[in-house]
């Protein structure tokens, strides 16, 4: 049983598009490139450009109610995908560890932190970032109650905390201020806007508006 | 991050070939730990096979008590109907750890596979057998910077009190551990060999010689789900975690305590606690103490007294000599509502 075999219709990094595209190089075809040559001419910095070629992998998912259609390699994370390939630079790399919740996006309607996300993994899921909550002429509820409360300084944690914000509503984890601190410990504010985002969320909540 | 191979599994069969395939392979589930760690090049993989969509998330009443898919992300149990009525220890124990989105990412069997979070572990300049293995070799792990322990006499404030070698005094970091320790889980695996079961309490191991192993799966196995056994503890359980911060920190102790009382008299009783050793550290002695004795003072004392036999402090961490069983009479008075 070859390894196409067996894995079926799921995916390999080592099936068929790295044969492929061995294929139609024959420069490369010389070269006889196995997946770990291609990994020993990453660390040895030999051709980096080459072996990412290689170890491309196709993804669909729908960001922000687009489908993408995209190739990837597979250590990239969702969030370098979203601001360095789809420019969604609403989404910001804070620790890039999950530690400080500013890349934090949904992921079929879950907030998650999208530095510890592969993006490989979001195959077939449908993935909202800041921008596809709200615009500037429509803006969405939270986002208009952070700009009421004075809910940031910086701004650079907001994105974050907006997305994180709508999910502690949606998942009946607002109701009073202690639950509210508890369900958005996973956002740090280092401008210390903590109080204004309390009274944000705990407004929206009260307002009853659809999130 | 390293570049690696990716492969996608659907299905339990396909995962464990592509783990037993080569070495240097890893299980991707919730991510939460290992792109962490493979960020920081604690862990440098060949390939990871992603098992995000092996069909292994349900929660489900058996004829015995609850069966837990090992892929059940943190939330979905720890708001589950059943988890929460039946078993509200685990949902405490889970609603404890990490941040909301963290509990969306991580998974039950990535849970239970998490590594230490001690800092010499993390620092690829600094010594640690548990990264990089005194002896290594082909099972015993590839050397990733020094060996040796750098805690036992550095910086050991979140270290272990019980069970540590002179190897290693890394503590096990979760939360849900301790719930299901005391719970009287069983983890069950499927590997090369085929299917077995695992009681939870021999799941993690202690350091010994070996800090490198965290647990007892065999190479190539994986998790597939836990089982709880049906309990009376419903109604006096507690987890308490006592931490830097009053939300997301590791636990510098915590203690899992479930009760079954009549009137005031303790019928049957669970203690574990978090935050003191490589595993989830089950007081059994404190039970059996316990066990057909008053909820007083007095006996949550003596408990405290026989839990602590043995416990050893490593200069920074000598705190947790006192905190510890001060955090273990003051679960106990929660759980049995004496407090």
């Amino acid at each position: 049983m070859n390894q196409h075999e067996h894995f079926g219709d799921e995916l390999d990094s080592s099936d068929s598009s790295r044969r492929n595209f061995l294929k139609q190089s024959s420069a490369l075809a010389a070269l006889a490139l196995t997946p770990a040559a291609a990994n020993a001419a990453i660390h040895n910095g030999l051709d980096e450009k080459l072996a990412a070629a290689i170890e491309q992998l196709p993804l669909q998912v729908d960001i922000n109610g687009t489908m993408q259609k995209l190739s990837i390699e597979p250590r990239v994370t969702l969030l370098d995908l979203l601001r360095e390939q789809l420019h969604l630079t609403g989404t910001k790399k804070g620790c890039d560890h999950g530690q400080c919740g500013a890349c934090t996006v949904h992921v079929d309607g879950q907030r998650v932190n999208s530095c510890l996300t592969l993006a490989m993994t979001t195959e077939g899921c449908k993935v909202t970032t800041i921008e596809g909550l709200g615009s500037v002429d429509q803006m969405h509820p939270m986002q208009e109650a952070f700009i009421k409360h004075d809910g940031f300084q910086c701004g650079y944690c907001t994105p974050g905390q907006i997305m994180s914000a709508v999910a502690c509503i949606r998942e009946g984890h607002a109701n009073n201020p202690d639950e509210i601190r508890e369900y958005m410990s996973g956002n740090i504010c280092r401008c210390g806007a903590y109080a204004n985002i309390v009274d944000a969320i705990m407004d929206v909540k009260q307002g009853g508006a659809r999130v | 991050m390293n570049p690696f191979q990716y492969t996608r599994v659907t299905t339990p069969k396909a995962a464990v070939s592509a783990l037993s395939q080569e070495s240097g392979t890893y299980f991707l589930a919730g991510g939460t730990n290992l792109i962490d760690l493979i960020k920081r090049e604690v862990v440098v993989p060949e390939r990871l096979v992603d098992i995000n969509k092996l069909p292994l998330a349900t929660i489900e009443k058996t004829a015995t008590g609850l069966r837990i898919g090992a892929m059940a992300k943190n939330s979905a149990v720890a708001e589950h109907e059943l988890v929460k009525k039946h078993f509200p220890l685990l949902s405490m124990a889970l609603n404890a750890g990490a941040s909301a989105q963290l509990r969306n990412m991580a998974t039950v069997g990535g849970n239970m596979m998490q590594r230490t979070r001690c800092p010499y572990f993390y620092d690829t300049s600094m010594p640690c057998n548990k990264r990089s293995p005194v002896q290594a070799g082909p099972d015993k792990g590839k050397p990733n910077g020094p060996s040796g322990c750098g805690a036992i006499d550095g910086y050991n404030r979140m270290h272990a009190i019980f069970g540590g070698s002179t190897k290693c005094i890394a503590v096990h970091p979760s939360d849900m551990c301790i719930a299901l320790v005391a719970l009287d889980a069983t983890v069950n695996v499927s590997g090369p060999k085929g299917d077995r079961k695992i009681p939870f309490s021999d799941f993690h191991r202690l350091p010994g010689d070996t800090p490198q192993k965290d647990n007892t799966l065999l190479p190539g196995e994986l998790i597939m789900s836990v089982d709880i056994p049906t309990n009376k503890f419903a109604d006096n359980s507690h987890y308490l975690k006592v931490r830097d911060r009053a939300s997301y920190a590791f636990a510098l102790i915590s203690v899992g305590v479930a009760v079954d009382m009549k009137r005031d008299v303790i019928q049957d009783i669970r203690l574990a606690m978090g935050g003191v050793a490589h595993k989830p550290w089950r007081l059994t002695e404190a039970e059996q103490f316990l066990r057909g004795k008053s909820a007083t003072e007095a006996n949550f004392k003596q408990a405290a007294t026989i839990a602590m036999n043995g416990a050893k402090g490593y200069g920074e961490n000598d705190f947790k000599l006192t905190l510890a069983p001060n955090s273990i009479i003051d679960a106990l008075k929660t759980a049995t509502k004496t407090a």
